[in-house]
Parts: structure tokens; C-alpha cells; sequence
């Protein structure tokens, strides 16, 4: 488990690029800084600086190596790397409200923003007049969308929004993809065409995933629940309620199991089991450093009594998780949604902490990762 | 000074009602919701049965329904099954419950807050207390963000 602290404001979003040694992040305001792994340091080789509000969302779309990004002031720019600098490209995506997220699709010929203006905008990139255009998916969204995820065939859409649903969506732009098969889903796919909606109540849905094969679609929520559907299952939905404070990340490491992650500072396991619908909690992710605990000084104990009333060196409130505050994305390193053996967490405390698989599952003894 | 001659009726509008964009949640039947029993749960507080009044009390909860008497006389009920348990046996009725009731048990406990009379609150401290170790922060996060409530 490796740990750095990039900075002392919280990491706004992050991505990476394809052979994960560099990492673009935005510092809680309105640029984009781009590091490079040197070693084991990570230094600054650029800065993007062309938003007027904070930037939400990042996505780098590995193959074609373009960044995308979306802000607060409701613009998203495209940027290539040209001559050794970033430039930017606009997008149109007539929106009225801050943009909140933004995700490029598996083929990497299109993008979905999510907005405040109760809408998502799928942008292509339009040949003839070289430039980036936009279409909107609006009914029946009633509320901010907060998540978004692509399904592996590159028109399905997922959406989390603050009206407690989650949805799939189709984003077929027939101008620069052929129709797609069917899928576990659904088989006809207009584009805006609602093929899934979850069951009101609960609260706003902070983050979805697809598994790697598209038919399993998991969510966290802001009632502490982390919930799970199956393409094609109507009535397969399993949620499970968590103890823990509300989780505002999820991935898929394998097929059946899911790490999420939230207010509460560390990465929690949830395995599924397709044949009983069942989810499970299956660990706490992080390893907590071995107390020292030697005798404590009389000095030490009347120190304690001064500062805090008590004579014991640590409370329960003392943080002893790798991030000293709330995790607010996951990404997935190495392996794929299938496989996975890395991940990555940023989170409000300035920091990012890279994950090994393996070495979590000998460290806890009971943890079995399916 | 000069007089104000034009109504001023309009600061009073209320301009959200009028929002064409306004949430509104999904109204669920809730008629026939009218609270636990009460005569079954009279009837087992007698009797001694203090696991059995719990759960008969944590049935049918008037959580759809807009009809405030029934969710008042349902709170009530629940307090005083509350109090009548002795403060050893609280955990052991905890363990009793599965999830959905430890979470409805929450939602009673923080309604029971809002209007404290005489001892309720200590009891019902208590009772938070051992509903905690059982559900954890979760089931709290639950009871604030739970559009419809008990």
C-alpha cells in the first residue's frame, strides 16, 4: 500500500493515463495539474489552466490520449497534446447549471457529462464542421446527476442522481456507431430510451459501476446502502445496508466483488452472489499501523490529563486509516473490472492511496476475494 | 416620507409552489396504514411479554400514511413499550431484531426525541445506545435521510 499527499486541499477528481505514470488531478479549484511519476516522487510537469469554476470531472481516454474535463461553469473542454503542451478544445453543452461529472466511453468516440441542470449530455465529435456537438438526455431526470458509467458496448449509460434513482439509459448516436446487439438490458435502444430505474426512497446516489461484462450495475447511496442489479432480472435488486457512514465511491475488482469507499476513510470489500442475489459485507480494506504501545511515562500520563481530561494516550476518534479524511473517487489501476490488482483512492485530505489487491488479501486473514 | 400605494401582497407569494421544476416524491398508498395494534400490544405488555410487545408494536408502521394522528398514537405506543422493558433486558431484545427493524426502531427513537416527556428521554437514550451497537452510524444516516418517516 503506497501513500502520498499530493496537497493540503482535497483532490476535487483524478485521472490516469494508459500506463498509469502520470495522474491528472484537479487541486480544489479551477485547474487541472498533471503529474509524473519520478521514481517514487511525483512532480508537476503541467498545469491546465482554462476553466472558470472549479473542475469536477476528469477523464483520460487512454487510447487516444485526450483529456476531458467539465466544471462549474458548465463548460467541458477536450484537450489534445500538442507539441509537448495540453490545448484545449471547447464544447458546447448547453447547460445552464455547474457540470458535476463526465466519463469518455469504452471506444472513446463520445462523452457523457452530468449536470445540475437535471440532464446528461452525450457530446460526439462531428467531422464536417470540426467540432464537438452535443445531445441531451432529459426525461425522466428530476434532480442533479452525480455518477456516471459506461456499459462495455459503448451505448449504454448509467446515471446516478440526486432524485434517489438510478438509471440506464441508452446514448446511441446512430452519426458515428452501428447499431448495437442486444444486451441482458434490454434489446431495442432509441437514444434516451430508459431501459432501468431503480425503486425509489433511500438517498442520493453518490456513485455506479458496471461490472466488466455490462450485466451487473452496482450504486451507492447516501443512506449508507450499496446496492446491486442484474441486467435482464427484473426483480434481482440487492441492497444491502451498510453500518458505516455513506460510501461515495464503488468499483468492480472482479465479477463478484466490489470495493467501495466513503466518508467513513477506508476501503470497504462487498462480495455478490449472482445465484442467491445476495450481498455481502467482506471486510474493512485497511490494515491499521500497529500501535506502539509501550508503558506510558508519568510525564506522558499528566500531559494526556492537561490536554485532554484523560489519561489514555488515544481515543477511538483518532484517525488510524491511511486517509485522514473521506475518500471521494476509486479507480482501478491494473487489471480491469475483472481482474483487478491495483486501485487507487483520492480523497478530501489532499492525498492518494494506491491499493494491492494481494497484498490486502494476506494481510486480512478472513478476506477472500471471489 | 413617502407613502407605499402599491400592494405588497406579492412578498407573500410563496414561489416555490409555483416552480415547475419542483420535486415532488412519489405518493405511495398509505390509507390503510394505521399503526401497530394496539389492543395486541396492551394485551402482551400484560401478559409480561416485553420481545413479544416490541415486535408487535414494530409492525405495520404508519410510515406512508399523511394522517398525523396515527403516526402520533403509533410513537406513543412505542415509548411506552420502551419504558416498560427493564434496562438489562434491552440488549437482549436488540438481538432479537433483524436489520429493517433496528432501522425502524431508530426512526421511533429519534421521533420519541423530538417531543420528551417526563423519563422518555432517558429511556430512550438507553434504547440508542444498545440500537447503535447493533446497526452502527448506518442506521442513524438511514433515519436523516429517509424521505418518508415514522
Amino acid at each position: 500500500m503506497a501513500y502520498h499527499s499530493f496537497l493540503l486541499e482535497p483532490i476535487s477528481c483524478h485521472a490516469w493515463n494508459k500506463d498509469r505514470s502520470q495522474i491528472a488531478l484537479c487541486p480544489n479549484n479551477h485547474e487541472v495539474h498533471i503529474y509524473k511519476k519520478d521514481g517514487t516522487k511525483w512532480t508537476k510537469i503541467h498545469e491546465l489552466k482554462e476553466h472558470n469554476g472549479q473542475v469536477t470531472g476528469i477523464d483520460w481516454a487512454t487510447d487516444s490520449n485526450r483529456i476531458v474535463t467539465c466544471g462549474a461553469d458548465r463548460n467541458a473542454y477536450v484537450w489534445t497534446l500538442k507539441e509537448g503542451t495540453w490545448k484545449p478544445t471547447l464544447v458546447i453543452l448547453r447547460i445552464n447549471r455547474a457540470a458535476r461529472c463526465v466519463k469518455w466511453s469504452p471506444k472513446e468516440n463520445k462523452f457523457a457529462v452530468g449536470s445540475g441542470s437535471r440532464l446528461i449530455s452525450i457530446c460526439y465529435f462531428e467531422q464536417e464542421n470540426d467540432w464537438w456537438v452535443c445531445k441531451h438526455i432529459k426525461k425522466p431526470i428530476r434532480s442533479t446527476i452525480l455518477s456516471l458509467d459506461w456499459h462495455p458496448n459503448n451505448v449504454l449509460l448509467a446515471a446516478g442522481s440526486c432524485d434517489f434513482k438510478c438509471r440506464v439509459f441508452s446514448a446511441y448516436i446512430k452519426e458515428v456507431e452501428e447499431k448495437p446487439g442486444p444486451t441482458p438490458w434490454g434489446s431495442k435502444m432509441p437514444f434516451g430510451e430508459l431501459l432501468f430505474e431503480s425503486g425509489g426512497g433511500g438517498g442520493w446516489v453518490h456513485s455506479v459501476c458496471f461490472s466488466h461484462s455490462g450485466n451487473r450495475l452496482a450504486w451507492t447511496s447516501h443512506d449508507s446502502t450499496v446496492s446491486v442489479a442484474e441486467g435482464g432480472k427484473t426483480g434481482m435488486l440487492t441492497s444491502l445496508s451498510s453500518e458505516t457512514l455513506p460510501l461515495l465511491c464503488v468499483t468492480f475488482i472482479t465479477e463478484n466483488s466490489l470495493v467501495a469507499a466513503g466518508h467513513d476513510c477506508y476501503p470497504v470489500l462487498f462480495v455478490y452472489d449472482g445465484a442467491k442475489g445476495g450481498l455481502t459485507f467482506g471486510g474493512k480494506l485497511d490494515v491499521p499501523k500497529q500501535a506502539a504501545q509501550k508503558g506510558i511515562s508519568a510525564r506522558e500520563r499528566f500531559q494526556n490529563l492537561d490536554r485532554r481530561a484523560s489519561e489514555s494516550q488515544s481515543t477511538d476518534k483518532d484517525l488510524n486509516t491511511l486517509h485522514k479524511n473521506s475518500i471521494s473517487q476509486i479507480s482501478v489501476l491494473e487489471g480491469g473490472r475483472n481482474q483487478c490488482t491495483k486501485f487507487c483512492t483520492t480523497g478530501m485530505d489532499g492525498g492518494m492511496g494506491v491499493w494491492d489487491v494481494k497484498t490486502l488479501e494476506s494481510a486480512m486473514k478472513n478476506l477472500k476475494i471471489v | 416620507m413617502s407613502k407605499n400605494t402599491v400592494s405588497d401582497r406579492f412578498r407573500k407569494v410563496d414561489v416555490d409552489e409555483y416552480d415547475e421544476n419542483k420535486f415532488v416524491d412519489e405518493e405511495d398508498g398509505g390509507e390503510n396504514q394505521g399503526g401497530p395494534d394496539e389492543a395486541e400490544v396492551d394485551g402482551l405488555l400484560r401478559q409480561g411479554n416485553m420481545n413479544g410487545a416490541l415486535h408487535a408494536v414494530l409492525k405495520n408502521p404508519p410510515i406512508n400514511t399523511k394522517n398525523q394522528n396515527a403516526k402520533e398514537r403509533a410513537e406513543l405506543l412505542v415509548v411506552k413499550v420502551l419504558s416498560s422493558f427493564k434496562s438489562s433486558d434491552i440488549e437482549k431484545a436488540m438481538g432479537s431484531l433483524d436489520k429493517a427493524g433496528v432501522d425502524l426502531l431508530m426512526k421511533y427513537i429519534y421521533r420519541g426525541f423530538e417531543k420528551p416527556s417526563d423519563n422518555s428521554s432517558a429511556v430512550l437514550l438507553q434504547w440508542h445506545e444498545k440500537a447503535l451497537a447493533v446497526g452502527g452510524v448506518g442506521s442513524i444516516v438511514r433515519v436523516l435521510t429517509a424521505r418518508k418517516t415514522v
